[in-house]
């Protein structure tokens, strides 16, 4: 119990060192740091359109968290969540345009299933990559990533190409699109949450009740022993990685198949990399991810209000820059609290 | 009242160390009760008590790597607070771990200088620190080969690294937990010597060991420890072994283990012409072949480092076998995984528990379940069977008297000798066919190993076939059946230990085939 509460409080701590701290910044530029903060809460939250917003952009931050977050927990270092997002968002857009004569039932199945495996595929790649020569994930999944950049491009000038203007490829079929949960206006929520909120699920079922899920944290923790207790390292590595990109692949998936319903030539948008911040600053736990997930999302849709105040939005930029070095620096944290023990 | 102040004070400086009033607590754990420890400057102290007696609990404070709950530490009667390491580092004290803490990757003098390198200008001085290396080297004895990497010297110049390492931060107090424990008897020789060098020159040494024949030899006083408190001072001079044991576990202990005679059945494990290769590349392995039977201990003697830990790597499926065969039950399993070799009714207790055998973040029910987690009744199809586990490993820990009996204990917060316990519990009660033992009383207290050794006989007598290495004589003697003993890679021969002698087993080691020593006799 005492532990649980430790690991919610380094990260609370954190958010509000962290507002703190920017309010400071807000101070300088000749700004109300309150009056910001109200605008920015009430950005994310303060009416059902900007509920919805924030839980739009939570969305996909949840998936790739998830990514981030599984990986570490196996003791692999997944860079490329990026790349297997937008992966399992381009196969699966190039495939579902011609789902037409499918009903929905098969459909949307099939397509989240396609994009899962595309990320897992790709992401596969780096964990046979170290299993069998040692390459380190975090560098073949930045190569990754770059092949993607250049692979996605091609494909939306190339063979995908529709329409003029910006690159992208045709819309995929109506039934493969995700059914709206609720529209206010232009917005739309899609049951991409609760897919997210499923995949948080699955993590943490994965991790704490089975088998594998045992081998895999043993993996993670001592290869060594895990080897010894025979439990194949280079088997578990592979699998780690998949499972990693499958959830990426599920993030860029959920996009396509909720959001833009086609896939527009560029990676996320730097979502697998906040993938590694959200995994961090939920401690690469599947509760803490999806509330770090709400924060992030919920910071970036505030911030475009805030903007009207005439506050920077790159403010809530610093926000979290100071929250993931707390979090990261939680050692740091720690000792002070622990300090304060002794002392008492 | 003038001089009697003037007394005080000298009798401050008397004591190197005191700590007083300490306690320290963990979680369901009273680790150290109220323990007050005080080394004399100059001296060699011994610290004895049982596995998890709170010993290495109390030489972490003391080392400002736990804080006290309460209780007050004083160095050459100052009294210090310790928020790290580095602020006992800073008064003087140098810590030898139970476990060491090299980089195995880094050369000897670069390990030596990690945290306080020398430089010129930006750059690291490596030729400045191989000097004051050397130079520590040879002003203490301390042999080591300064620019061979951690990982492929043998245990006993690791531990001269790290005493060296304690030497360059300019240590006067020295703390050795359990350094003889990796030790072969030669090497434990040298360690000796060193440490008398190290007081001839004016340290203050803290000496945990659980081999008491070590303590009566080196040590100036002794202090005894049992369940978190000091329960005995000694003066070595005045005292004797008897009488420690009793301190430490607060009864006499029986040292006399029969075996009874017990017929060999079936060959359960063949190694022929066996070839393999160490870390380096080199063959440390050379054309090894025995046999092991249902129902015999066969024990491998030998210096540590002639083989022995790539032959038992080899047989468990953890290196690779370059050539030759490993009959297990009549099928070659030469490159099988471990966990074929497991369901197959192998089972093994590894040397290097820590880096093996042990998953540190786990908790015990995790790590009692190591290698048969996927298997009923800890699984149920693809899910962990938790109920079952967590009864299992309460179990366990009963019959092989691991404590703290927390079943949600990590496994890196065990006392090192009942980490062991675990270990060897969960490899027992896999019920195996065929059973790799090795140094399975490395670090334990006598009780535990009294214990061990009757497990050990225990599975002998219900036809186990068990194949032994370890560096202890004695233990070699007093368990097997057959003893074979190895020599850069190769067996210089097989006795049986009525019909030798240690000295005999002694030439073995040193590289004599039996041929060469009998045949000599005649
Ligand atoms: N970090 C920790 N967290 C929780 N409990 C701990 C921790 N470190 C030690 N303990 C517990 O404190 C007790 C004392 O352990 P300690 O390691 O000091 O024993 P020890 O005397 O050194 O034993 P050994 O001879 O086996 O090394 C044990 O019950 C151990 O499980
Ligand atoms: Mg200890």
């Amino acid at each position: 119990m005492r532990k649980v509460l430790e690991s919610i409080l380094v990260p609370v701590l954190a958010v509000l060192i962290a507002l703190l701290i920017s309010a400071f910044v807000i101070v300088a530029i000749g700004k109300n740091p309150l009056q910001a903060y109200a605008v920015l809460v009430r950005g994310a939250f303060g009416s059902k359109q900007a509920i919805i917003d924030t839980l739009i952009k939570t969305t996909p931050l949840i998936l790739t968290g998830l990514a981030v977050g599984f990986g570490f927990r196996a003791g692999v270092f997944n860079i490329g969540a990026e790349g297997q997002m937008a992966m399992g968002a381009l196969i699966a857009a190039s495939i579902a345009s011609n789902f037409g004569n499918i009903p929905p039932v098969v459909a949307i199945p099939l397509t989240l299933v396609i994009g899962m495996g595309a990320g897992a595929g790709w992401a596969a790649i780096a964990g046979f990559l170290k299993a069998k020569t040692g390459a380190h994930e975090v560098v073949t999944t930045i190569m990754l990533n770059w092949i993607t950049t250049f692979v996605a491009s091609f494909m939306v000038t190339g063979p995908l190409a529709t329409g003029s203007g910006t690159p992208k490829s045709p819309e995929i079929a109506a039934s493969a699109q995700l059914p709206i949960l609720m529209k206010v206006g232009a917005m739309e929520l899609s049951a991409g949450i609760i897919i997210s909120l499923l995949a948080a699920v699955f993590m943490y079922v994965f991790l704490n009740k089975t088998t594998v899920g045992y081998e895999v944290k043993a993996v993670g923790f001592n290869p060594y022993a895990a080897e010894y207790g025979g439990i194949s390292v280079s088997k578990n590595v592979v699998l780690a990685m998949a499972i990693s990109g499958a959830l990426a692949g599920l993030a860029g998936v959920t996009e396509l198949m909720g959001v833009h319903h086609r896939f527009l030539g560029e990676l996320s948008g730097g979502k697998g990399f906040d993938g590694i911040s959200i995994a961090l600053i939920g401690q690469n736990n599947p509760i803490g991810i999806i509330f770090a997930a709400l924060l992030i999302g919920a910071l970036r849709t505030g911030s475009n209000e805030m903007q009207f105040l005439g506050v920077s939005k790159y403010i809530v930029i610093i926000v979290q820059g100071i929250v993931i070095f707390l979090v990261a620096a939680d050692r740091i944290v720690r000792t002070i609290y622990l300090r304060k023990k002794v002392k008492s | 009242m003038a001089p009697e102040v003037n007394e005080i004070k000298t009798a401050h400086h008397l004591y190197a160390v005191e700590m007083i009033d300490i306690t320290k607590r963990f979680p369901g754990v009273l680790a150290n009760d109220r323990v007050t420890l005080r080394v004399k400057a100059g001296e060699i102290h011994a610290i004895v008590g049982e596995n998890g007696a709170g010993k290495s609990t109390l030489m972490n404070q003391l080392y400002g790597l736990y804080h006290p709950d309460s209780g007050e530490i004083r160095i050459f009667g100052e009294q210090k607070r310790f928020h790290g390491p580095r602020d006992a580092i800073r008064a003087g004290i140098g810590m030898v771990h139970q476990h060491f803490m090299l980089v195995d990757t880094l050369t000897v003098a670069e390990n030596v200088v990690l945290g306080s390198e020398p430089v010129k200008g930006l750059n690291f001085d490596l030729n400045r620190a191989r000097e004051e290396v050397r130079k520590l080297s040879e002003a203490y004895g301390l042999y080591v080969d300064i620019d061979a990497k951690i990982e492929d010297i043998p245990v006993g110049m690791q531990q001269r690294v790290e005493i060296i390492k304690t030497l360059y931060r300019g240590a006067n107090i020295i703390i050795l937990d359990e350094p003889t424990a990796v030790l072969t008897p030669q090497e434990v020789e040298e360690l000796f010597e060193i440490m008398r060098n190290l007081k001839k020159s004016g340290k203050t040494i803290l000496f945990i060991s659980h081999k008491l024949n070590e303590v009566m030899e080196i040590s100036d006083r002794i202090t005894v420890m049992r369940g978190g408190r000091v329960t005995a001072e000694l003066i070595t001079k005045e005292t004797n072994e008897r009488e420690i044991a009793r301190a430490m576990v607060g009864r006499d202990v029986v040292l006399k283990l029969d075996k009874p005679p017990h017929k060999a059945k079936d060959v359960v494990l063949e190694v022929r012409n066996l070839w393999v290769k160490d870390n380096r590349h080199l063959n440390a392995v050379r054309g090894v072949s025995f046999q092991v039977r249902a129902g015999e201990v066969v024990g491998i003697a030998g210096v540590a480092g002639n083989g022995q830990t790539e032959l038992v790597e080899a047989i468990t499926g953890l290196r690779k076998v370059e050539n030759g065969e490993i009959i297990f039950l009549g099928k070659n399993v030469a490159g099988a995984h471990p966990r074929q070799l497991r369901e197959m009714g192998m089972s093994h207790i590894a040397e290097d528990r820590l880096k093996y055998a042990l998953i540190k973040p786990f908790p015990a029910y995790y790590n009692a379940i190591l290698g048969r987690h996927y298997k009923t009744p800890f699984a149920s199809g693809a899910f962990l069977n938790h109920r079952e586990i967590k009864r299992f490993t309460a179990e366990l820990m009963e019959e092989f008297d691991v404590r703290p009996r927390i079943i949600e204990h990590l496994g890196g917060n065990f006392s090192g000798g009942n980490q062991q316990k675990l270990v060897v519990g969960r490899e027992i009660k896999a019920h195996p066919k065929f059973m790799v033992v090795a140094q399975p009383t490395r670090g334990l207290d006598v009780g535990a190993i009294e214990f061990i050794h009757r497990q050990i006989l225990r599975m002998r007598e219900q036809d186990v076939a068990i194949l032994l290495i370890s560096m202890e004589l004695e233990e070699i003697f007093s368990l097997s059946d057959r003893i074979l003993v190895m020599y850069e890679g190769q067996i210089m021969g097989e006795v049986r230990p009525e019909e030798t002698t240690v000295e005999e087993v002694g030439l073995m080691m040193a590289g004599k085939r039996l041929e060469e020593i009998r045949g000599g006799k005649k």
